[in-house]
Protein backbone atom coordinates (compact mmCIF):
# COMPACT_ATOMS: atom_id res chain seq x y z
CA UNK A 1 0.00 0.00 0.00
CA UNK A 2 2.32 2.68 0.84
CA UNK A 3 4.90 1.33 -1.84
CA UNK A 4 2.01 2.09 -4.47
CA UNK A 5 1.36 5.65 -3.26
CA UNK A 6 4.56 6.22 -3.38
CA UNK A 7 5.02 5.28 -6.92
CA UNK A 8 1.93 7.31 -7.76
CA UNK A 9 3.34 10.23 -5.81
CA UNK A 10 6.53 9.55 -8.20
CA UNK A 11 4.20 9.44 -11.12
CA UNK A 12 2.30 12.64 -10.87
CA UNK A 13 5.98 14.18 -10.23
CA UNK A 14 7.22 13.00 -13.20
CA UNK A 15 4.14 13.90 -15.13
CA UNK A 16 4.11 17.73 -13.72
CA UNK A 17 8.28 18.10 -14.44
CA UNK A 18 7.45 17.09 -18.20
CA UNK A 19 4.57 18.99 -18.08
CA UNK A 20 6.30 22.36 -17.53
CA UNK A 21 9.47 21.07 -20.22
CA UNK A 22 6.40 20.94 -22.83
CA UNK A 23 3.85 23.96 -21.64
CA UNK A 24 6.30 26.48 -23.82
CA UNK A 25 6.62 24.76 -26.75
CA UNK A 26 2.85 24.22 -26.79
CA UNK A 27 1.96 27.75 -25.93
CA UNK A 28 4.03 28.87 -29.76
CA UNK A 29 1.85 26.21 -31.27
CA UNK A 30 -1.59 27.43 -30.40
CA UNK A 31 -0.80 31.27 -30.13
CA UNK A 32 0.89 30.85 -33.71
CA UNK A 33 -2.50 29.83 -35.52
CA UNK A 34 -4.37 32.84 -33.16
CA UNK A 35 -5.76 36.22 -34.23
CA UNK A 36 -3.46 39.16 -33.68
CA UNK A 37 -6.03 40.48 -30.60
CA UNK A 38 -6.31 36.46 -28.94
CA UNK A 39 -3.00 36.06 -29.22
CA UNK A 40 -1.88 39.40 -27.44
CA UNK A 41 -1.87 37.91 -23.99
CA UNK A 42 -0.02 34.36 -25.23
CA UNK A 43 -2.66 32.36 -23.22
CA UNK A 44 -3.01 28.56 -23.28
CA UNK A 45 -6.33 28.79 -24.78
CA UNK A 46 -7.18 26.90 -28.25
CA UNK A 47 -7.74 29.24 -31.21
CA UNK A 48 -11.20 29.31 -32.45
CA UNK A 49 -10.48 29.99 -35.85
CA UNK A 50 -7.46 28.98 -37.24
CA UNK A 51 -5.41 31.25 -38.71
CA UNK A 52 -2.67 29.46 -41.05
CA UNK A 53 -2.00 32.93 -43.09
CA UNK A 54 0.05 33.87 -40.12
CA UNK A 55 2.64 31.36 -41.24
CA UNK A 56 2.46 32.84 -44.99
CA UNK A 57 2.60 36.54 -43.38
CA UNK A 58 5.87 35.60 -41.20
CA UNK A 59 7.96 33.65 -44.05
CA UNK A 60 7.24 36.91 -46.24
CA UNK A 61 7.83 39.49 -43.86
CA UNK A 62 10.53 37.77 -41.54
CA UNK A 63 12.03 36.37 -45.21
CA UNK A 64 12.23 33.24 -43.82
CA UNK A 65 13.37 31.59 -46.75
CA UNK A 66 16.34 32.98 -46.93
CA UNK A 67 17.40 33.06 -43.46
CA UNK A 68 16.58 28.93 -43.62
CA UNK A 69 18.78 28.20 -46.42
CA UNK A 70 21.62 31.11 -44.78
CA UNK A 71 20.96 28.76 -41.63
CA UNK A 72 20.73 25.35 -43.43
CA UNK A 73 24.65 26.44 -44.89
CA UNK A 74 26.03 27.88 -41.89
CA UNK A 75 25.05 24.70 -39.93
CA UNK A 76 25.07 21.66 -42.57
CA UNK A 77 28.89 22.71 -44.13
CA UNK A 78 30.26 23.74 -41.00
CA UNK A 79 29.19 20.47 -38.93
CA UNK A 80 30.40 18.15 -42.36
CA UNK A 81 34.08 20.26 -42.12
CA UNK A 82 33.94 19.63 -38.35
CA UNK A 83 32.97 15.95 -38.39
CA UNK A 84 36.01 15.89 -41.74
CA UNK A 85 38.88 17.57 -39.74
CA UNK A 86 37.70 15.88 -35.99
CA UNK A 87 38.01 12.25 -37.36
CA UNK A 88 41.30 13.12 -39.49
CA UNK A 89 43.27 14.42 -36.66
CA UNK A 90 41.26 12.04 -33.68
CA UNK A 91 42.59 9.13 -35.81
CA UNK A 92 46.36 10.04 -35.81
CA UNK A 93 46.03 11.57 -32.56
CA UNK A 94 44.44 8.01 -30.72
CA UNK A 95 46.29 5.67 -33.11
CA UNK A 96 49.86 7.06 -32.32
CA UNK A 97 51.22 7.81 -28.72
CA UNK A 98 54.02 10.70 -29.26
CA UNK A 99 54.51 13.00 -26.57
CA UNK A 100 54.27 15.46 -29.92
CA UNK A 101 50.77 13.85 -30.69
CA UNK A 102 49.64 14.22 -27.05
CA UNK A 103 50.61 17.97 -26.94
CA UNK A 104 48.41 18.48 -30.01
CA UNK A 105 45.84 16.06 -28.96
CA UNK A 106 45.69 18.33 -25.23
CA UNK A 107 46.01 21.67 -27.55
CA UNK A 108 42.76 20.70 -29.20
CA UNK A 109 40.59 19.35 -26.49
CA UNK A 110 41.67 22.04 -23.87
CA UNK A 111 39.52 24.30 -26.35
CA UNK A 112 36.10 22.73 -25.14
CA UNK A 113 36.58 25.57 -21.97
CA UNK A 114 38.13 28.33 -24.42
CA UNK A 115 36.25 30.92 -24.42
CA UNK A 116 36.30 32.83 -28.03
CA UNK A 117 37.66 36.39 -27.93
CA UNK A 118 35.46 37.78 -30.22
CA UNK A 119 37.20 41.04 -30.38
CA UNK A 120 40.40 40.42 -31.30
CA UNK A 121 38.60 37.21 -33.43
CA UNK A 122 37.54 40.48 -35.81
CA UNK A 123 40.90 41.38 -36.20
CA UNK A 124 41.38 37.83 -37.25
CA UNK A 125 38.18 37.87 -39.59
CA UNK A 126 39.02 40.98 -41.17
CA UNK A 127 42.84 39.65 -41.72
CA UNK A 128 41.87 36.59 -43.28
CA UNK A 129 39.10 38.59 -45.18
CA UNK A 130 36.22 36.57 -43.53
CA UNK A 131 33.97 39.24 -41.98
CA UNK A 132 30.72 39.47 -42.92
CA UNK A 133 30.96 36.24 -45.30
CA UNK A 134 29.14 32.62 -45.36
CA UNK A 135 32.41 31.46 -45.79
CA UNK A 136 33.89 33.00 -42.96
CA UNK A 137 30.36 31.79 -40.88
CA UNK A 138 30.73 28.00 -42.10
CA UNK A 139 34.81 28.23 -40.99
CA UNK A 140 33.92 29.60 -37.83
CA UNK A 141 31.17 26.94 -36.97
CA UNK A 142 33.05 24.15 -37.68
CA UNK A 143 36.46 25.70 -35.20
CA UNK A 144 33.90 26.58 -32.65
CA UNK A 145 32.76 22.57 -32.33
CA UNK A 146 36.14 20.74 -32.96
CA UNK A 147 37.24 20.51 -29.65
CA UNK A 148 34.12 18.43 -28.47
CA UNK A 149 34.18 16.45 -31.89
CA UNK A 150 38.10 15.38 -31.62
CA UNK A 151 37.18 14.94 -28.03
CA UNK A 152 34.13 12.00 -28.65
CA UNK A 153 35.81 10.41 -31.75
CA UNK A 154 39.39 10.12 -29.78
CA UNK A 155 37.56 8.27 -27.06
CA UNK A 156 35.69 6.04 -29.35
CA UNK A 157 38.36 5.07 -31.23
CA UNK A 158 39.59 3.81 -27.77
CA UNK A 159 37.21 1.06 -28.68
CA UNK A 160 38.25 0.03 -31.87
CA UNK A 161 40.76 -2.60 -31.42
CA UNK A 162 43.93 -1.56 -32.92
CA UNK A 163 44.28 -5.31 -34.52
CA UNK A 164 41.90 -4.24 -37.17
CA UNK A 165 44.34 -1.21 -38.37
CA UNK A 166 47.69 -4.03 -37.80
CA UNK A 167 45.92 -6.47 -40.31
CA UNK A 168 44.92 -3.74 -43.32
CA UNK A 169 48.50 -2.20 -42.69
CA UNK A 170 49.99 -5.81 -43.15
CA UNK A 171 47.79 -6.48 -46.17
CA UNK A 172 49.48 -3.24 -47.63
CA UNK A 173 46.67 -0.20 -46.84
CA UNK A 174 48.44 2.90 -47.44
CA UNK A 175 47.07 5.60 -44.95
CA UNK A 176 44.39 7.58 -46.92
CA UNK A 177 42.94 4.10 -47.65
CA UNK A 178 42.91 2.74 -43.99
CA UNK A 179 41.27 5.87 -42.98
CA UNK A 180 38.80 6.11 -45.78
CA UNK A 181 37.65 2.23 -46.15
CA UNK A 182 38.28 0.93 -42.69
CA UNK A 183 38.27 4.01 -40.22
CA UNK A 184 35.10 6.05 -41.63
CA UNK A 185 32.72 3.12 -41.91
CA UNK A 186 33.50 1.84 -38.28
CA UNK A 187 33.22 5.55 -37.27
CA UNK A 188 29.63 5.94 -38.44
CA UNK A 189 27.87 5.71 -35.08
CA UNK A 190 30.41 8.04 -33.73
CA UNK A 191 29.92 10.50 -36.92
CA UNK A 192 26.18 9.64 -36.22
CA UNK A 193 26.09 11.08 -32.66
CA UNK A 194 28.55 14.21 -32.52
CA UNK A 195 27.09 15.15 -36.03
CA UNK A 196 23.65 15.10 -34.20
CA UNK A 197 24.86 17.00 -31.47
CA UNK A 198 26.79 19.94 -33.72
CA UNK A 199 24.00 20.25 -35.75
CA UNK A 200 21.40 21.13 -33.17
CA UNK A 201 24.66 23.07 -31.08
CA UNK A 202 24.98 25.06 -34.38
CA UNK A 203 21.87 25.68 -35.59
CA UNK A 204 21.11 27.35 -32.12
CA UNK A 205 23.98 29.69 -32.25
CA UNK A 206 23.82 33.52 -31.88
CA UNK A 207 26.47 35.85 -30.48
CA UNK A 208 28.91 34.35 -33.73
CA UNK A 209 26.84 36.14 -36.53
CA UNK A 210 25.32 38.78 -34.20
CA UNK A 211 29.57 39.72 -34.28
CA UNK A 212 30.60 38.68 -37.79
CA UNK A 213 27.38 38.87 -40.04
CA UNK A 214 26.60 43.27 -40.74
CA UNK A 215 24.38 42.28 -43.31
CA UNK A 216 20.88 40.92 -42.96
CA UNK A 217 20.51 38.88 -46.09
CA UNK A 218 23.18 36.49 -44.45
CA UNK A 219 21.47 36.37 -40.91
CA UNK A 220 20.84 32.69 -40.18
CA UNK A 221 17.27 32.32 -38.48
CA UNK A 222 18.16 32.71 -34.93
CA UNK A 223 19.08 36.26 -35.44
CA UNK A 224 16.43 37.06 -37.71
CA UNK A 225 13.86 35.87 -35.27
CA UNK A 226 15.05 38.16 -32.55
CA UNK A 227 14.94 41.14 -35.03
CA UNK A 228 11.62 40.17 -35.94
CA UNK A 229 10.66 39.64 -32.08
CA UNK A 230 12.18 43.40 -32.12
CA UNK A 231 9.85 44.70 -34.59
CA UNK A 232 6.31 42.97 -34.05
CA UNK A 233 6.57 42.64 -30.38
CA UNK A 234 3.21 42.69 -29.42
CA UNK A 235 2.23 40.92 -32.23
CA UNK A 236 2.55 37.29 -30.18
CA UNK A 237 0.92 35.37 -33.07
CA UNK A 238 3.72 35.96 -35.90
CA UNK A 239 5.98 35.83 -33.26
CA UNK A 240 5.30 32.26 -32.69
CA UNK A 241 4.72 31.34 -36.31
CA UNK A 242 7.80 32.62 -36.82
CA UNK A 243 9.57 30.44 -33.40
CA UNK A 244 7.83 27.65 -34.49
CA UNK A 245 9.44 27.71 -38.15
CA UNK A 246 12.74 28.04 -36.13
CA UNK A 247 12.30 25.53 -34.18
CA UNK A 248 11.14 23.03 -36.54
CA UNK A 249 14.52 21.94 -38.16
CA UNK A 250 15.63 21.34 -34.26
CA UNK A 251 12.70 19.07 -33.49
CA UNK A 252 12.66 16.67 -36.29
CA UNK A 253 16.53 15.99 -35.96
CA UNK A 254 16.09 15.83 -32.02
CA UNK A 255 12.70 13.15 -32.63
CA UNK A 256 14.80 10.97 -35.48
CA UNK A 257 17.98 11.17 -33.62
CA UNK A 258 17.22 11.18 -29.82
CA UNK A 259 18.79 7.56 -29.43
CA UNK A 260 21.92 8.47 -30.53
CA UNK A 261 22.12 11.75 -28.49
CA UNK A 262 22.60 9.68 -25.20
CA UNK A 263 25.20 7.29 -26.51
CA UNK A 264 27.18 10.69 -27.69
CA UNK A 265 26.70 12.24 -24.57
CA UNK A 266 27.95 9.16 -22.18
CA UNK A 267 30.76 9.47 -24.39
CA UNK A 268 31.52 12.45 -24.41
CA UNK A 269 31.22 14.05 -20.97
CA UNK A 270 31.47 11.04 -18.59
CA UNK A 271 32.80 7.94 -19.97
CA UNK A 272 35.87 10.43 -21.42
CA UNK B 1 62.88 -4.70 -29.00
CA UNK B 2 63.75 -4.60 -32.21
CA UNK B 3 60.27 -6.11 -33.30
CA UNK B 4 59.07 -2.84 -31.41
CA UNK B 5 61.19 -0.66 -32.95
CA UNK B 6 60.01 -1.77 -36.26
CA UNK B 7 56.13 -1.57 -35.28
CA UNK B 8 56.51 2.12 -34.40
CA UNK B 9 58.47 2.83 -37.49
CA UNK B 10 55.45 1.15 -39.55
CA UNK B 11 52.90 3.26 -37.28
CA UNK B 12 54.25 6.51 -38.00
CA UNK B 13 54.00 5.67 -41.27
CA UNK B 14 50.18 4.91 -41.46
CA UNK B 15 49.30 7.83 -39.30
CA UNK B 16 50.90 10.60 -40.41
CA UNK B 17 50.80 13.74 -38.49
CA UNK B 18 50.03 16.36 -41.14
CA UNK B 19 46.11 14.50 -40.98
CA UNK B 20 45.71 16.62 -37.95
CA UNK B 21 46.79 19.71 -39.51
CA UNK B 22 43.78 20.98 -40.46
CA UNK B 23 41.91 20.47 -36.97
CA UNK B 24 45.04 22.20 -35.38
CA UNK B 25 45.30 25.00 -38.10
CA UNK B 26 41.49 26.39 -37.73
CA UNK B 27 41.57 26.04 -33.92
CA UNK B 28 45.07 28.38 -33.72
CA UNK B 29 43.81 30.44 -35.91
CA UNK B 30 40.56 31.35 -34.78
CA UNK B 31 40.40 30.26 -31.06
CA UNK B 32 43.84 30.73 -30.25
CA UNK B 33 45.43 33.43 -31.41
CA UNK B 34 42.78 35.45 -30.84
CA UNK B 35 42.69 34.80 -26.94
CA UNK B 36 47.03 35.27 -27.03
CA UNK B 37 46.03 38.22 -29.16
CA UNK B 38 44.07 39.92 -26.20
CA UNK B 39 46.50 39.86 -23.96
CA UNK B 40 48.00 42.00 -25.66
CA UNK B 41 45.06 44.37 -26.62
CA UNK B 42 44.03 44.46 -23.05
CA UNK B 43 47.03 46.63 -22.08
CA UNK B 44 46.60 49.09 -25.10
CA UNK B 45 43.82 52.01 -26.09
CA UNK B 46 42.48 50.03 -29.24
CA UNK B 47 39.21 51.32 -29.87
CA UNK B 48 37.41 52.65 -33.13
CA UNK B 49 38.37 56.54 -32.45
CA UNK B 50 42.18 56.21 -32.62
CA UNK B 51 43.90 55.57 -35.30
CA UNK B 52 47.25 54.62 -33.29
CA UNK B 53 47.04 51.82 -30.54
CA UNK B 54 49.16 53.06 -27.71
CA UNK B 55 50.18 50.92 -24.30
CA UNK B 56 48.57 52.07 -21.19
CA UNK B 57 49.06 49.67 -19.14
CA UNK B 58 46.59 48.28 -16.81
CA UNK B 59 44.23 51.27 -17.13
CA UNK B 60 41.22 48.83 -18.64
CA UNK B 61 41.12 46.86 -15.59
CA UNK B 62 41.76 49.38 -13.61
CA UNK B 63 37.94 51.21 -15.55
CA UNK B 64 37.04 47.62 -14.72
CA UNK B 65 36.81 47.85 -10.90
CA UNK B 66 36.05 51.11 -10.79
CA UNK B 67 33.23 50.73 -7.95
CA UNK B 68 29.72 51.57 -8.97
CA UNK B 69 30.42 50.83 -12.50
CA UNK B 70 29.10 48.62 -14.93
CA UNK B 71 31.73 46.49 -15.18
CA UNK B 72 31.81 45.47 -11.58
CA UNK B 73 28.49 44.79 -11.02
CA UNK B 74 28.30 42.66 -14.11
CA UNK B 75 31.27 40.51 -12.71
CA UNK B 76 29.48 40.37 -9.51
CA UNK B 77 26.25 39.34 -11.31
CA UNK B 78 27.93 36.96 -13.67
CA UNK B 79 29.66 35.10 -10.06
CA UNK B 80 25.71 35.09 -8.80
CA UNK B 81 24.11 33.37 -11.76
CA UNK B 82 27.00 31.04 -12.49
CA UNK B 83 26.90 30.23 -8.68
CA UNK B 84 23.07 29.62 -8.57
CA UNK B 85 22.45 27.96 -11.61
CA UNK B 86 25.82 25.55 -10.35
CA UNK B 87 22.96 24.54 -7.43
CA UNK B 88 20.06 24.14 -9.53
CA UNK B 89 20.75 22.46 -12.40
CA UNK B 90 23.26 19.83 -9.85
CA UNK B 91 20.11 19.23 -7.42
CA UNK B 92 17.59 19.61 -9.56
CA UNK B 93 19.19 17.53 -12.06
CA UNK B 94 20.66 14.55 -9.77
CA UNK B 95 17.20 14.39 -8.16
CA UNK B 96 15.40 14.27 -12.22
CA UNK B 97 17.98 11.41 -12.38
CA UNK B 98 16.76 9.47 -9.38
CA UNK B 99 13.11 9.87 -9.99
CA UNK B 100 12.93 8.67 -13.79
CA UNK B 101 15.96 5.70 -13.15
CA UNK B 102 14.34 4.45 -10.21
CA UNK B 103 11.46 6.17 -8.75
CA UNK B 104 9.15 5.38 -11.72
CA UNK B 105 8.51 2.48 -13.48
CA UNK B 106 6.47 3.57 -16.57
CA UNK B 107 7.14 6.39 -19.34
CA UNK B 108 10.86 6.61 -17.97
CA UNK B 109 12.25 6.90 -21.26
CA UNK B 110 9.34 9.30 -22.80
CA UNK B 111 10.11 11.30 -19.41
CA UNK B 112 14.12 11.36 -19.91
CA UNK B 113 13.11 13.01 -23.88
CA UNK B 114 10.92 15.09 -22.60
CA UNK B 115 13.13 16.39 -19.90
CA UNK B 116 15.99 16.60 -21.89
CA UNK B 117 14.01 18.20 -25.14
CA UNK B 118 14.51 22.04 -24.22
CA UNK B 119 18.16 21.65 -23.87
CA UNK B 120 18.27 21.52 -28.01
CA UNK B 121 16.46 24.45 -28.51
CA UNK B 122 18.06 27.91 -29.22
CA UNK B 123 18.69 29.88 -26.06
CA UNK B 124 17.34 32.96 -28.33
CA UNK B 125 13.86 31.27 -28.78
CA UNK B 126 13.40 30.02 -25.26
CA UNK B 127 14.38 33.74 -24.47
CA UNK B 128 11.58 35.12 -26.86
CA UNK B 129 8.65 32.89 -25.18
CA UNK B 130 9.68 33.35 -21.38
CA UNK B 131 9.85 36.75 -22.08
CA UNK B 132 6.05 36.51 -22.34
CA UNK B 133 5.30 33.58 -19.68
CA UNK B 134 7.05 36.38 -17.37
CA UNK B 135 5.36 39.05 -18.63
CA UNK B 136 4.49 40.69 -15.52
CA UNK B 137 0.56 41.78 -16.94
CA UNK B 138 -0.31 39.05 -19.71
CA UNK B 139 2.09 36.39 -19.02
CA UNK B 140 0.74 32.87 -17.89
CA UNK B 141 2.58 32.55 -14.93
CA UNK B 142 1.36 35.09 -12.94
CA UNK B 143 -1.85 34.49 -14.18
CA UNK B 144 -1.56 31.05 -13.19
CA UNK B 145 -0.65 32.24 -9.39
CA UNK B 146 -3.76 34.65 -9.80
CA UNK B 147 -5.92 31.52 -10.73
CA UNK B 148 -4.81 29.62 -8.11
CA UNK B 149 -5.28 32.06 -5.52
CA UNK B 150 -1.62 32.61 -4.66
CA UNK B 151 -1.61 35.97 -6.07
CA UNK B 152 0.66 37.17 -3.26
CA UNK B 153 3.45 35.24 -5.27
CA UNK B 154 3.35 37.23 -8.24
CA UNK B 155 6.06 39.40 -9.06
CA UNK B 156 7.16 41.45 -12.23
CA UNK B 157 10.02 38.61 -12.66
CA UNK B 158 12.08 40.38 -15.24
CA UNK B 159 11.67 44.10 -14.38
CA UNK B 160 12.17 44.03 -10.52
CA UNK B 161 15.89 44.90 -9.82
CA UNK B 162 16.65 42.33 -7.20
CA UNK B 163 14.55 39.50 -8.89
CA UNK B 164 15.79 39.42 -12.37
CA UNK B 165 18.62 38.05 -12.30
CA UNK B 166 17.43 35.08 -10.83
CA UNK B 167 14.68 34.93 -13.33
CA UNK B 168 17.27 34.76 -15.67
CA UNK B 169 18.89 31.45 -13.72
CA UNK B 170 15.51 29.52 -13.39
CA UNK B 171 14.97 30.15 -17.32
CA UNK B 172 18.50 28.85 -18.19
CA UNK B 173 17.51 26.32 -15.23
CA UNK B 174 14.66 25.07 -16.92
CA UNK B 175 16.46 24.85 -20.44
CA UNK B 176 19.60 23.26 -19.00
CA UNK B 177 19.03 20.69 -16.40
CA UNK B 178 17.71 17.57 -18.91
CA UNK B 179 21.11 18.10 -19.81
CA UNK B 180 22.45 17.24 -16.46
CA UNK B 181 19.88 14.76 -15.74
CA UNK B 182 21.38 12.59 -18.81
CA UNK B 183 24.77 12.69 -17.30
CA UNK B 184 24.05 11.59 -14.00
CA UNK B 185 21.64 9.10 -15.64
CA UNK B 186 24.93 7.82 -17.66
CA UNK B 187 26.54 8.23 -14.15
CA UNK B 188 24.21 6.14 -11.87
CA UNK B 189 23.61 2.91 -14.62
CA UNK B 190 27.39 2.57 -14.18
CA UNK B 191 26.84 1.84 -10.25
CA UNK B 192 26.19 -2.07 -9.29
CA UNK B 193 22.73 -2.70 -8.12
CA UNK B 194 25.11 -5.47 -5.77
CA UNK B 195 26.01 -2.42 -3.33
CA UNK B 196 22.47 -1.69 -2.98
CA UNK B 197 21.27 -4.81 -2.63
CA UNK B 198 23.46 -5.52 -0.11
CA UNK B 199 22.76 -2.15 1.45
CA UNK B 200 19.10 -3.08 1.84
CA UNK B 201 19.96 -6.40 3.55
CA UNK B 202 22.04 -4.56 6.18
CA UNK B 203 18.98 -2.43 6.57
CA UNK B 204 19.81 0.90 5.06
CA UNK B 205 17.28 2.98 4.73
CA UNK B 206 16.67 5.03 1.14
CA UNK B 207 18.52 8.27 2.79
CA UNK B 208 21.49 5.77 3.76
CA UNK B 209 21.66 4.53 -0.20
CA UNK B 210 21.74 8.06 -1.28
CA UNK B 211 24.49 9.07 1.31
CA UNK B 212 26.92 6.33 1.50
CA UNK B 213 26.68 4.58 -2.26
CA UNK B 214 24.78 7.07 -4.89
CA UNK B 215 26.46 10.42 -4.01
CA UNK B 216 30.07 9.40 -3.45
CA UNK B 217 30.24 6.84 -6.54
CA UNK B 218 28.83 9.82 -8.64
CA UNK B 219 31.69 11.99 -7.39
CA UNK B 220 33.33 12.04 -10.57
CA UNK B 221 30.45 12.59 -12.80
CA UNK B 222 29.31 15.51 -9.67
CA UNK B 223 33.01 16.91 -10.42
CA UNK B 224 32.24 17.07 -14.86
CA UNK B 225 28.50 18.63 -13.93
CA UNK B 226 30.17 21.07 -11.67
CA UNK B 227 32.87 22.23 -14.31
CA UNK B 228 30.93 21.97 -17.21
CA UNK B 229 28.06 24.24 -15.05
CA UNK B 230 30.75 26.44 -14.01
CA UNK B 231 32.08 27.15 -17.78
CA UNK B 232 28.84 27.50 -18.91
CA UNK B 233 27.72 30.06 -16.45
CA UNK B 234 30.80 32.18 -16.75
CA UNK B 235 29.91 33.04 -20.87
CA UNK B 236 26.38 33.48 -20.22
CA UNK B 237 24.80 35.82 -23.06
CA UNK B 238 22.22 34.79 -25.36
CA UNK B 239 19.53 34.44 -22.35
CA UNK B 240 20.41 37.44 -20.69
CA UNK B 241 20.58 39.63 -23.95
CA UNK B 242 16.78 38.51 -25.41
CA UNK B 243 14.98 38.45 -21.66
CA UNK B 244 16.39 41.54 -20.12
CA UNK B 245 19.04 43.44 -22.69
CA UNK B 246 20.92 43.71 -19.25
CA UNK B 247 18.26 45.99 -17.50
CA UNK B 248 16.70 47.08 -15.65
CA UNK B 249 19.45 49.60 -14.94
CA UNK B 250 22.79 47.10 -14.47
CA UNK B 251 20.68 44.57 -12.68
CA UNK B 252 21.93 41.62 -15.25
CA UNK B 253 24.84 42.80 -16.92
CA UNK B 254 26.81 40.11 -17.39
CA UNK B 255 30.75 39.91 -18.42
CA UNK B 256 29.62 38.65 -22.08
CA UNK B 257 26.68 41.47 -22.65
CA UNK B 258 29.46 44.22 -21.57
CA UNK B 259 32.08 42.60 -23.42
CA UNK B 260 29.33 43.02 -26.59
CA UNK B 261 28.44 46.57 -25.43
CA UNK B 262 31.97 48.03 -25.14
CA UNK B 263 32.28 46.40 -28.51
CA UNK B 264 29.68 47.59 -30.37
CA UNK B 265 30.64 51.30 -28.73
CA UNK B 266 34.09 50.38 -29.77
CA UNK B 267 35.80 50.56 -27.09
CA UNK B 268 37.99 47.55 -28.00
CA UNK B 269 40.57 47.02 -25.46
CA UNK B 270 38.11 47.34 -22.79
CA UNK B 271 36.29 44.84 -24.73
CA UNK B 272 39.66 42.26 -25.13
CA UNK B 273 40.58 43.12 -21.35
CA UNK B 274 37.19 41.45 -19.90
CA UNK B 275 37.33 38.83 -22.17
CA UNK B 276 41.01 38.02 -21.37
CA UNK B 277 40.27 37.50 -17.69
CA UNK B 278 37.30 35.10 -18.75
CA UNK B 279 40.18 33.32 -20.66
CA UNK B 280 42.60 32.88 -17.68
CA UNK B 281 39.86 31.55 -15.42
CA UNK B 282 37.84 29.45 -18.05
CA UNK B 283 41.13 27.82 -18.97
CA UNK B 284 42.00 27.06 -15.84
CA UNK B 285 38.93 25.33 -15.55
CA UNK B 286 39.03 23.65 -18.47
CA UNK B 287 42.21 21.67 -17.27
CA UNK B 288 40.89 20.72 -14.28
CA UNK B 289 38.24 19.23 -16.85
CA UNK B 290 39.83 17.06 -18.97
CA UNK B 291 41.83 15.89 -16.04
CA UNK B 292 38.46 14.66 -14.36
CA UNK B 293 37.43 13.43 -17.34
CA UNK B 294 40.73 11.43 -18.11
CA UNK B 295 40.82 10.11 -14.70
CA UNK B 296 37.18 8.55 -15.67
CA UNK B 297 38.57 6.78 -18.59
CA UNK B 298 41.55 5.96 -16.83
CA UNK B 299 39.33 4.10 -14.33
CA UNK B 300 36.47 2.53 -16.57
Amino acid sequence: MRRSLRSGVNHTVASSVSLVMVIPIYLVVVNSLKTDAQARSMGAGVPTEMRWDNYDRVIEEGRLARTFVNSMIYTVFGTVLCLLLATTAAFVLARRHTRLNRLLYLFLVIGIAMPVNYVTLMKVMQWTHLVNTQLGMVILYAAFKLPFAVFVIYAFLHTVPIEIDEAAILDGCAPRQLFWRIMVPLLRPAWITVGILTFLDLWSEFIMPLYFLSSSDKWPMTLAVYNFFGIYESSWNLVSADVVLTILPVLVVFVFGQRYIKSGMTVGAVKG
Amino acid sequence: MQLRRKRASATARSYPTYFASGAIVLHLVFIVIPSVMGFYYALTNWSRFSSDIEFVGLDNYRSVFDSGSAMLQAVKNTLVFTGVTIVTKTVIGLMLALLVSRGIRRFSTLHRIVIYLPAVLPMIIVGIVFKSILHPSTGILNGFLDAVGLDFLTERWLTDTGLALYSIAAVDTWKGVGFIMLLFLAGLESIPREYYEAARIDGATALDELRHITIPLLMPVLTVVTVLNLLYGLKIFDSVWVLTNGGPGYATETVNTIVFKEFARGHYAVSAALSTVLFVVMTTAGLFLIRAMHRQIDDA
